[in-house]
């Protein structure tokens, strides 16, 4: 088993309302006679269906309520459970998913004030990221401004798969604010299903589509690189949350390649894709879709090429390991130390502010 | 505009002269439409084209969805010195790329066929006479090169006539679609297909490019040629996704998949997640019986260009490692400008027995045939 060390940081809890209900008294009062007159049903996404046995583990389990949506639990499953310092919560309720950029961003700002009294309140160890709706550029940089002047929000949360490519200039407002507040940009596994979550259309199974979120981190991606995110906003930094990481150099060695190829359609991209990666992009560590070797693993690490980009995470509730065992078997301490302590400080500056 | 071509003296040794290779992606073209293709397609195609055009799904009538970084996204000096695009003369074809790489296997997959369009009954017209055209004007001209079965993949019915029409006919050497199809490939409207291809004994080989309607993202289309070159990757990877899930490789043990043109290296990832989240859901994979990287590891094979080109030419050796060295078929793309040159892919410390099985023996296994 690998331990932690200690002051560890972990980069992806997923909280949840217990249901809709629970959003009522946080919503605007158009917002929530909307959702009484409407009979609004609950917005979980089907990306996440409770029950699955993905979108949480056996042992944290609580009945039939919501996984992630006490508190008390979280708290004492993952931050006392893993000893860490700070949990950085990833909310991702379907609700910013709304088709009305209106409704959605009201939903929005419900959510994160959801979480700032619920939540933030409850435990200083806490920490959550600003959810946005995706759609709407403009009224998502609004809530970064105003959800970010409270500096328990450490960053901005968004789905892989939105309505346009991430690197598409629509969305530009959204990184402009992020970088002014001094936030990274989360892009998490998941999907507004605007379009099919694969290239080739809709798929049959929850497996099939939870398989695609990594081609969906591969294209978002080179979205992000192509479309010159990087060298417009110099001091955003992206993470990828609950990517699966394995794809990574695979994709960079084909990204590099056809960049070298093709550089004149994207002469603002001065330098590889695999530097801008190293030095801007930092990815989650659950689910690491790695081989059980620790032998290969060590390959695997070494393609990647830096101690500096991978976060600790747990991605509680949902199953992706069992027992402690968050982190791969076999790295070097230093190497977690880094991905536990060091490149969470580094990644995320308002964790280095200490008490907020 | 000035364009540089590389020199390259034809009458120099390449290192690859001992071995005799197959390339299991080549692309002809017609010279000419009226002369090549039309004796092949009857009036009322010809006159639907004349007057409604092949219309994809997709916004151009006549060009890619995204303009190529190079006219016909050729090599410079690909074009024939007779005329015509490249890959439309055979002479020229042998001179400047069988003879001096040593192909002694050659496998063509043509990719303006018809597949994809919008017209059904069009599409499959059309694909009966890129068929019938492949035979008269390239494999019995030149016995080193083999034909590929294009099918209107989109009518399963009319794929399973054509497949059952072609396979009697020795040249054919795979059932051919491309992947980006209008749903994933393992549903359960293109199983016919496969029937037919694993009853004639034929693999069935996929290609990149295509025009389902669906973007090439998740999140929509994306706005540059790079984007939908590195998506290729991701769309295999999805068809792979689908084919493993949907049990197609369970209903067909016989049957075999060449994936081509969308690199390599991603596989063991995909294997690794998909061996992950098959254990996690089996219940719902009910149809699926084997774990995903076995089934890789028995019927899915890839052809090798455009290969991903680590700094450290030793990590992509240790991916075909966790490959296994007799998944790859090793493949140029020409004449394309992305052609991958066969003495220069793998590192000359690469011993030879893993070098024949990548250049050779796996294409000759795969397809049953030997050296002509």
């Amino acid at each position: 088993m690998t331990v932690l060390p200690p002051g560890a940081i972990d980069c992806d809890l997923h909280p949840a309302p217990p249901s809709v209900s629970a959003l009522m008294p946080y919503l605007e009062p158009h917002w929530a006679d909307a959702a009484a007159h409407r009979g609004l049903h609950e917005l979980e996404t089907i990306a996440w269906p409770p029950n699955a046995p993905l979108s949480c583990r056996p042992d944290w389990r609580d009945g039939d309520a919501r996984p992630g949506s006490d508190p008390a639990r979280l708290i004492s499953d993952a931050v006392d459970g893993f000893g860490t310092r700070y949990a950085i919560l990833n909310c991702l309720y379907g609700a910013p998913m709304l088709y009305s950029e209106d409704m959605a961003a009201g939903f929005a700002r419900a959510l994160n004030d959801w979480l700032k009294a619920e939540w933030l309140d409850r435990d200083p160890r806490l920490r959550a990221s600003i959810t946005v709706p995706p759609h709407a550029p403009g009224l998502a940089a609004e809530e970064i401004e105003r959800a970010a002047e409270d500096r328990r929000f450490v960053q901005v949360l968004l789905p892989v798969m939105g309505e346009t490519p991430p690197g598409r200039r629509i969305n530009w407002p959204v990184y402009a604010a992020a970088e002014r507040a001094g936030l990274p940009v989360a892009f998490h596994a998941g999907s507004a299903y605007r379009h099919p979550p694969t290239p080739v259309g809709w798929p049959s199974y929850l497996a099939e589509d939870y398989a695609a979120q990594a081609t969906a981190f591969q294209a978002a991606l080179t979205s992000l690189i192509a479309e010159g995110v990087f060298q417009k906003f110099p001091d955003l930094t992206v993470v990828f949350a609950e990517s699966g990481v394995a794809w990574l150099p695979a994709h960079l060695w084909r990204l590099a390649k056809y960049w070298r190829g093709l550089r004149m359609e994207v002469p603002w991209v001065d330098r590889s894709p695999e530097e801008i990666v190293r030095e801007r992009v930092r990815f989650t560590i659950q689910p690491f879709d790695a081989p059980e070797e620790p032998d290969a693993v060590a390959r695997l690490l070494e393609h990647l090429g830096s101690d500096d980009m991978l976060l600790f995470a747990t991605d509680y509730p949902h199953w992706q390991f069992d027992g402690m065992g968050a982190l791969p078997e076999g790295l070097p301490a230093d190497l977690v130390r880094r991905i536990a302590v060091d490149n969470p400080l580094s990644t995320y500056p308002r964790l280095r502010e200490g008490k907020p | 505009m000035t364009v540089e071509v590389l020199d390259r003296p034809s009458g120099e040794t390449p290192a690859e002269a001992t071995l005799r290779i197959a390339d299991c992606d080549i692309h002809p073209s017609p010279k000419s439409l009226e002369r090549e293709i039309h004796p092949f397609l009857e009036r009322r195609w010809q006159r639907h084209l004349e007057r409604y055009g092949a219309r994809p799904r997709q916004p151009f009538l006549n060009g890619p969805a995204y303009p190529k970084g190079q006219p016909d996204a050729a090599r410079r000096d690909a074009y024939p010195p007779a005329g015509g695009r490249p890959g439309s003369d055979l002479a020229f074809m042998r001179a400047q790329h069988l003879d001096p790489n040593n192909v002694g296997f050659g496998v063509l997959n043509p990719l303006k066929s018809g597949q994809g369009l919008q017209n059904l009954d069009f599409a499959d017209a059309y694909c009966r006479a890129i068929n019938d055209w492949q035979i008269a004007f390239w494999t019995r001209e030149e016995p080193r090169l083999k034909a590929s079965i294009v099918i209107p993949y989109e009518d399963a019915a009319a794929s399973v006539r054509e497949i059952e029409r072609c396979a009697g006919e020795e040249d054919y050497v795979q059932v051919f679609m491309l992947n980006r199809t209008a749903e994933p490939m393992g549903q359960r409207r293109y199983w016919p297909i496969y029937d037919a291809a694993a009853a004639a004994g034929l693999p069935l080989a996929v290609h990149a490019f295509g025009f389902g309607g669906a973007p090439i993202t998740g999140s929509g289309w994306p706005s540059y040629y790079i984007e939908d070159m590195t998506g290729h990757a991701q769309s295999s990877q999805a068809v792979l996704t689908s084919m493993i899930f949907e049990g197609v490789f369970d209903r067909l043990p016989g049957l075999r998949m060449v994936l081509i043109e969308s690199g390599f290296a991603w596989l063991p990832a995909l294997c690794w997640r998909l061996d992950r989240v098959w254990m996690r859901m089996r219940d719902e994979l009910h149809r699926c019986k084997r774990r995903p990287s076995e089934i890789v590891r028995e019927q899915v094979f890839l052809t090798t260009q455009p290969m991903e080109e680590p700094n450290r030419p030793r990590q992509l050796v240790e991916c075909i490692d966790w490959i296994g060295w007799d998944r790859l078929l090793f493949a140029t793309d020409y004449p394309h400008w992305d052609f991958d040159q066969p003495d220069r892919v793998l590192p000359s410390w690469v011993d030879a027995e893993k070098r024949r099985a990548f250049f050779t023996d796996n294409a000759l296994r795969v397809y049953g045939r030997q050296m002509p």
